[in-house]
């Protein structure tokens, strides 16, 4: 159920469902999925293999329409609107970080992180300058002028996350950002991640098959079989689903 | 739409600076296919120039040929009378006898004779070109010839130099020597150089058979008609039909296209082209279409961040568009630095505006090649991309 217009919610759906058709009937990729994230929270999405996790991801990310139900961004129905105002939405209020293939191979990593603001028309002065804070808060002073073949993967994914961010999106979303990463790595830019998204008040949603990773977020919801089957919203239950995850 | 294309340029320019390389392989591709069209243009104008290039530089409107000559002034032999009846023909400003034939000039201290074009002119009148250097043809039967600026090069003679012109008269080589009077700009026929005599030197001097060698009948192959008013073209060439027996005339252009040859030769070289075209928009296309393939996932990237279609899809015109500029301009350099070694006897010519039409086509072909590929590039679902459909 969508809660009134005094929502505080930087992101609200409500009863989303996803169906496709196969030739053994009606497949429901996702099914009567209603979440809601704060402006400042930091939520994992978790579930096996064909949960229906990264079919939600592409929803949240206005890159795929819902058969039904709504999807709220800063109280903007992005299940109605149309391609191009999708892009415009992707564009203007989302970050996105991926699994691999993250980088525009042929601009360095500063080039990559300004390219956000280049799309929206506000590179200026002040956004040179922000960009090249956030990827020396990032640890990556020294590679901004590296193009992205020059550097780690773990380096890619933290320039990754400062594209994600340098625009000051309502909704930062992580495709399993950790998936080509050794552990050490993978909780470094994990870690990274929930911090900025807290100190710059976004809302963030990680998808992620290693449970390792959710000791970093304020909230855990585990889908299966397309339906959501439980959240984890203390820190205790996150804490021992972490555990869990590393044994 | 300016943000649309400062951001596609960027994006484009930033990828070929930064694979330039690759970039450039691509562009000397397009420079060896522009070296090649430019020469096939070049070797077709010149020597569809080396056929025409005194008929086409003629002060005449209309050409006197003699009845069913097929178009042929080789074939063509107008009876001495034709000339005098054309000239009363009302409208009519000038005209002049034509005659054709092929010579040998002796060079000093060469062994091999310079194969010509000599044509008997009429002195001071239509057909007799005019002379950079030195002076026009005095006489109708001076011992004179003005020669083209192809016989001045490959000559090496110039004015005030003596010619010796061999010719095979009867059973007997017979040399005739003239006074070079004057130099004329290019004036080829029948891809050879020219010379021009005045038109009895020229009957005296042209290859005859046994029985013409004792009896003198000057016969010219055509008459030139130069008009009053070069408008009034189709009306005379009616007047004159009519009021001079045994003729039929042709229009200049006509006259060209019927030069034995010319058509097949031109329609051969166009086609070589067009062919060689038609093979850089496949070069090109496979290219793009092979880059864009290997950038599904980038090009996914940049749309699930938000670029736009129109971005996407000019960015990669932007692109073909730089790299067909590249290549062409290279290729045009080189085909420069090539044409600088030929020597003066390969017939190539660079003319302005078919050369104009060659580097537009080429410049066209990049972008016409690279549709696919951009139709391509805007249809590239980002989820499918990302592999987030799955």
């Amino acid at each position: 159920m969508i809660t009134n217009s005094v929502t505080t919610y930087a992101l609200e759906t409500a009863s989303v469902i996803k169906t496709y058709q196969s030739d053994s009937g009606t497949i429901h990729a996702v099914d009567d999925v209603s979440i809601q994230v704060k402006a400042g929270e930091f939520v994992a999405l978790v579930g096996p293999s064909g949960s229906g996790k990264t079919t939600m991801l592409s929803i949240l990310a206005a890159l795929l329409q819902p058969t039904s139900g709504k999807v709220l961004l800063d109280g903007q129905d992005l299940a109605a609107l149309n391609d191009q105002q999708r892009v415009s939405i992707r564009r203007e209020k989302i970050g996105f970080t991926f699994q691999s293939n993250n980088m525009v191979p042929y601009l360095t990593a500063l080039e990559n992180v300004e390219l956000m603001l280049r799309l929206n028309n506000r590179l200026d002065k002040t956004g040179h300058m922000r960009a090249q804070e956030l990827l020396a808060r990032l640890g990556l002073a020294e590679r901004m002028h590296n193009l992205p073949g020059q550097m780690s993967g773990g380096q890619q994914q933290r320039v990754a996350i400062a594209r994600a961010l340098i625009h000051n999106p309502s909704l930062v979303l992580a495709d399993e950002p950790t998936a080509s990463l050794d552990t050490e790595r993978a909780y470094q830019v994990v870690e990274t991640f929930a911090n900025l998204i807290h100190e710059q008040n976004r809302a963030g949603i990680m998808v992620t098959h290693d449970l390792r990773m959710v000791e970093f977020v304020d909230r855990v919801i585990q889908m299966q079989d397309g339906k959501l089957v439980k959240i984890y919203s203390t820190h205790e239950e996150i804490m021992d689903l972490a555990k869990g995850g590393r044994h | 739409m300016k943000n649309v294309l400062s951001l596609s340029g960027y994006l484009a320019v930033k990828e070929v600076w930064r694979n330039r390389g690759r970039f450039l392989l691509v562009a000397l591709v397009i420079a060896l296919i522009t070296l090649l069209v430019l020469f096939i243009a070049a070797l077709g104008e010149g020597l569809g120039n080396g056929n025409r290039e005194y008929i086409s530089k003629l002060d005449a409107q209309l050409i006197v040929f003699q009845a069913k000559s097929e178009q042929l002034i080789s074939a063509s032999r107008l009876d001495r009378s034709t000339l005098a009846a054309v000239r009363r023909v009302n409208g009519v400003a000038d005209a002049g006898e034509l005659g054709t034939a092929t010579a040998k000039i002796l060079l000093p201290g060469n062994p091999t004779p310079l194969k010509v074009s000599m044509l008997g002119v009429d002195p001071g009148h239509v057909g007799e070109p005019k002379v950079l250097q030195g002076s026009q043809l005095s006489t109708d039967n001076a011992k004179e010839a003005i020669i083209d600026r192809n016989t001045a090069i490959r000559s090496k003679l110039t004015v005030g130099d003596t010619l010796q012109i061999e010719v095979t008269q009867g059973t007997k080589d017979e040399t005739y020597t003239l006074r070079i009077v004057g130099v004329t700009d290019g004036e080829q026929y029948t891809l050879a150089p020219s010379i021009f005599v005045p038109f009895f030197t020229w009957d005296q001097m042209r290859p005859k058979s046994e029985a013409e060698v004792n009896s003198s009948n000057p016969v010219p192959n055509v008459v030139l008609v130069k008009l009053i008013d070069p408008k009034t073209v189709e009306s005379t060439r009616t007047v004159i039909q009519e009021q001079v027996n045994n003729v039929e005339l042709y229009t200049l252009s006509e006259t060209i296209q019927a030069l034995p040859g010319y058509s097949a030769q031109q329609s051969t070289l166009n086609t070589q082209g067009a062919f060689t075209l038609f093979i850089g928009v496949l070069v090109i296309g496979g290219f793009f279409q092979i880059q864009i393939l290997q950038k599904v996932a980038q090009i996914g990237v940049l749309k699930a961040i938000g670029t736009a279609n129109p971005v996407v899809g000019a960015a990669s015109v932007i692109q073909i568009i730089v790299v067909t500029i590249i290549g062409v301009a290279i290729g045009g350099i080189l085909t420069f630095l090539f044409s600088l070694s030929f020597p003066p006897t390969i017939p190539i010519v660079f003319n302005g505006t078919k050369s104009a039409i060659a580097i537009i086509a080429l410049l066209l072909i990049g972008p016409l090649g690279g549709l696919v590929s951009i139709r391509y590039a805007v249809r590239i679902e980002p989820l499918k991309a990302l592999g987030l459909n799955s």
